[in-house]
């Protein structure tokens, strides 16, 4: 079987983490800035699965994705309620239209 | 051939990850999204992690991105007649665009530059032919109790939380 090297991981890694930050810096939407950072987390992931590769006695990197996919679920819910409420308020998404506390 | 698979599905998740970042449908960004999540999940299976690519395609797949999916449904404009000849759309100014790219592309220069200079040296074993979901189980009901028991409780709190923030208490608003 072959072994694909490491750096191979960590460049699709690093590709798409970069995406993911320009996918969140370029949207002018909530939403589209939470799949940015879904796509960030899930690139991060790919980092420690592919050194968690080389360890399979105890594999520490496939738990920390475990937990990390844990904390985005847990993030992803809270963030949809906050920026439904946003839009109850302001009946907008657009993170720049977004400048008070209240209205 | 395991090689081939790789580039191809790194490819479809590089691809679909690009195609969410230039759409301008957010709803089509949103499907692709789940290209790039069972292209980040063939990853996981190459790499030898079944469990965390199953996990991978039920918690995303399956709840982040149809939670998205409602989120966008019911966050629509309200200026009813640029939605009906553009649904979905994002506004994307030229400025942001161009420094969203920057700093992707920096961001990107930056840390191929860092990985092709870094030297790994791998002294572990490579056994990527076992299942590791008994030693996922294991581990988790030994030496990570204690986090496996925080990340229940942070799922409680947020499931609590995010109910208690959707529920509209103030019906002036709406």
């Amino acid at each position: 079987m072959i072994n694909i090297p490491v750096e191979h991981y960590l460049i699709v890694a690093a590709a798409l983490f970069s995406i993911g930050l320009a996918i969140a810096i370029t949207k002018q939407h909530l939403i589209g800035i939470l799949l940015g950072i879904e796509l960030m987390l899930n690139a991060v992931n790919i980092n420690l699965i592919a050194f968690s590769r080389h360890d399979p006695e105890k594999i520490g990197g496939q738990l920390f994705a475990l937990f990390v996919i844990v904390v985005a679920a847990a993030e992803v819910t809270v963030a949809l309620a906050i920026i439904l409420r946003v839009y109850g308020h302001f009946r907008s998404v657009n993170p720049d239209k977004i400048n008070e506390l209240k209205k | 051939m395991e090689i081939a698979a790789f580039y191809a599905f790194s490819g479809l998740a590089i691809v679909s990850a690009l195609f969410i970042l230039f759409s301008k449908n957010l709803i089509y960004a949103a499907f692709a999204l789940f290209l790039t999540f069972l292209g980040v999940a063939a990853l996981y299976v190459l790499a030898g992690a079944d469990f965390l690519a199953v996990t991978q395609i039920m918690v995303y797949v399956g709840g982040i991105l149809v939670l998205l999916i409602f989120g966008i449904m019911l966050t629509q404009k309200t200026d009813r007649e640029a939605v009906s000849s553009t649904p979905n759309r994002v506004i994307v100014s030229i400025t942001r665009q161009f420094s969203g790219f920057i700093v992707g592309a920096g961001l990107f220069g930056f840390l191929s530059y860092i990985i092709a200079m870094s030297n790994f040296k791998m002294t572990g074993e490579t056994n990527i032919s076992r299942s590791t979901l008994k030693t996922i189980g294991v581990k988790l009901m030994t030496s990570h109790l204690l986090p496996f028991e925080i990340a229940a409780i942070l799922l409680l709190v947020a499931l609590i939380g995010a109910a208690y923030l959707a529920l509209n208490r103030n019906p002036a608003h709406d």
